[in-house]
């Protein structure tokens, strides 16, 4: 048995003011079992009366050693740990591990499949910051939105049961495609959910947008100016709020987004409300882009027929030698990247989502590092708490959206 | 490679001396540990690289001299470039100057680097463990330590494994 180690408050005192040492102020434990830290956020709070001097994040409960892990397992098998890093975009991390793979061994993704990608990567998109919308009202005690937000979500999340047989933990997107061809079904529920959201994110605004109670919680708190943003690695909606037009979908285009038409929108004053706005107006901008993305899907196999690289399909193994010597390798060596390390970032809901693997030529990553937005964007709640309330502070924690299976790891 | 990114490499090369390679479109640059911090500074304010994407370390055990690979992401979002440099580390008491002064994100790529690779941050202003307990032993992410396991606990076997369990008993 290992010896445990005390840790002493000693490790932490450069971190609080010296009116702390000196008793004058107060130093409150935060979480991590607290409703508004959105999972297990701890935070030490150094609190004179109702204001926070200072803020000190303590983060790593949700652990879960996935980069670790990884490591152990084909490049197949790991696809399905993505899931459970960031649990409220599960197709996002599939679509930037199977990408990064992709890139790693050069295999080309047929067009049918680039369009489903994009429709279930922006439906993610709508499904995530539903929730944030509706943890974020009720942070600011607006009850009622939680339960609109949910119930949409609830129709995407039947339309990923549909396609997969899952509702979160999907594993959908692969390596050279998708599982398989989404059913017949799968368009006319898609259309039903676009054609009835828009009038549903007009009734949230008229819930929100001008609510006396919620712009007091929310105006002109938690600013950042944009280069302190960028100093701090914040990447996606608080970012983009801060007034830096930066999104990966335009500056990068991957997976055919540059075929669609989208704005990407921004606001400058970097503040709880910005950070409102801008995701309120991406989720009309996925309703477009799933849109367009319907309308040009083309017809045809969802997943790339180079063999050495992706599990032949089921019919083809009782008739061809090959095929099936195919499946055998791949289920049970897998196959071998070249020995080199690339790095492949997509624009999750949070931020930039980026994949580093370093291979050593062998069938198991060497290793994988996920570079998770929320974790650069939590770094600046320290910043933006100094000096507000307590309750401003649940406001801004809120609004940075973050998700600790993300931060964690 | 980009033709924008060319300016940067020729600098980085003709300052620090520096390698430079080229793999599927990803651009990485090898310098010196020592100067690191001189580079982060120079791609900052020189050439627009606002953004470190990431930072993190690769460990190639049981090679020892160098045993670890750092690398730093650095983005730049005016000229949308990429930019990896990397910094070769030995084994044995592994330490690297810090770039928290110029990048404020990296104290906690750094703290992270720190728990999980056991790399030092010279001048680094809050270098404890970032997702590990505090008390933990070791420095997971290295390739000398065992991925472990636990056992699932049955019925039939629940009170044996119970017994052997390190946590405090009442």
């Amino acid at each position: 048995m290992t010896q445990l180690q005390e840790v002493s408050v000693d490790d932490i005192k450069h971190l609080v003011s010296e009116r702390a040492i000196q008793g004058e102020t107060v130093l409150l434990n935060m979480g991590p079992q607290h409703p508004s830290t959105h999972g297990v956020l701890r935070l030490l709070l150094e609190l004179d009366g109702e204001t926070v001097v200072s803020c000190i994040p303590d983060i790593g409960f949700l652990h879960t050693g996935i980069e670790k892990n990884m490591e152990s397992k084909t490049y197949a098998k790991a696809a399905v740990m993505t899931d459970r890093l960031d649990y409220l975009n599960t197709l996002g991390n599939n679509l930037a591990y199977s990408m990064a793979v992709e890139k790693l061994i050069e295999l080309d993704v047929p067009d049918r499949a680039q369009s489903i990608r994009v429709i279930l990567a922006e439906l993610q998109r709508i499904a995530s910051h539903l929730i944030w919308l509706g943890t974020t009202g009720l942070d600011v005690a607006a009850m009622s939105t939680f339960l609109y937000c949910f119930r949409e979500r609830e129709s995407i999340l039947d339309i990923f049961e549909l396609c997969s047989g899952q509702r979160m933990m999907t594993t959908y997107i692969r390596p050279g495609g998708i599982w398989r061809d989404v059913p017949v079904e799968f368009e006319a529920a898609v259309r039903a959910f676009i054609k009835m959201f828009p009038k549903r994110v007009d009734e949230y605004e008229a819930l929100l947008s001008r609510n006396p109670l919620f712009l007091d919680r929310t105006f002109g708190i938690g600013a950042v100016s944009s280069e302190q943003a960028l100093n701090f690695g914040m990447t996606g909606p608080p970012l983009r709020a801060s007034g830096v037009k930066w999104d990966l979908r335009k500056a990068r285009p991957y997976s055919g987004y540059e075929q669609y038409d989208f704005e990407v929108p921004t606001r400058t004053e970097g503040d709880v409300y910005a950070r409102y706005i801008v995701r309120i107006e991406e989720l009309r901008q996925s309703v477009k882009i799933i849109e367009q993305a319907l309308n040009k899907m083309p017809l045809g196999p969802v997943r790339s027929s180079n063999h050495k690289f992706v599990p032949p399909p089921r019919s083809e193994i009782g008739v061809n030698m090959e095929a099936l010597i195919h499946h055998f390798k791949l289920w049970t060596e897998g196959f071998s990247a070249p020995k080199c390390a690339v790095y492949n970032a997509v624009e999750s809901p949070r931020g930039e989502l980026g994949v580093y693997i370093v291979s050593d030529g062998g069938p198991k990553p060497y290793r994988i590092h996920w570079r998770t937005p929320s974790f650069d964007n939590l770094l600046a709640l320290p910043f933006m708490a100094k000096g507000v309330l307590v309750a401003d502070l649940v406001a801004i924690i809120g609004s940075v959206d973050i998700v600790l299976g993300d931060v964690d790891r | 490679m980009k033709p924008e990114l060319e300016p940067t490499i020729q600098a980085l090369t003709k300052t620090f001396n520096s390698q430079v390679n080229e793999f599927r479109g990803d651009v990485r640059v090898t310098i010196l540990a020592e100067s690191i911090v001189a580079a982060a500074q120079m791609l900052r304010d020189e050439f627009d690289f606002s953004l470190l994407s990431t930072m993190t370390a690769v460990d190639f055990w049981p090679e020892e001299n160098p045993r670890f690979e750092v690398i730093y992401l650095f983005t730049s979002v005016s000229k949308i470039l990429n930019l990896s440099v990397l910094v070769q580390v030995p084994g044995i008491n592994p330490s690297l100057p810090t770039i928290t002064g110029i990048f404020k994100n990296a104290v906690w790529r750094e703290r992270e680097v720190w728990d999980m690779f056991g790399i030092k941050f010279e001048g680094h202003p809050d270098l404890r463990r970032i997702l590990m307990p505090a008390d933990w032993e070791g420095h997971p992410l290295r390739k000398d330590y065992p991925l472990g396991y636990e056992e699932p606990q049955f019925t039939f076997n629940f009170e044996e494994i119970d017994l052997r369990k390190p946590y405090a008993k009442e």
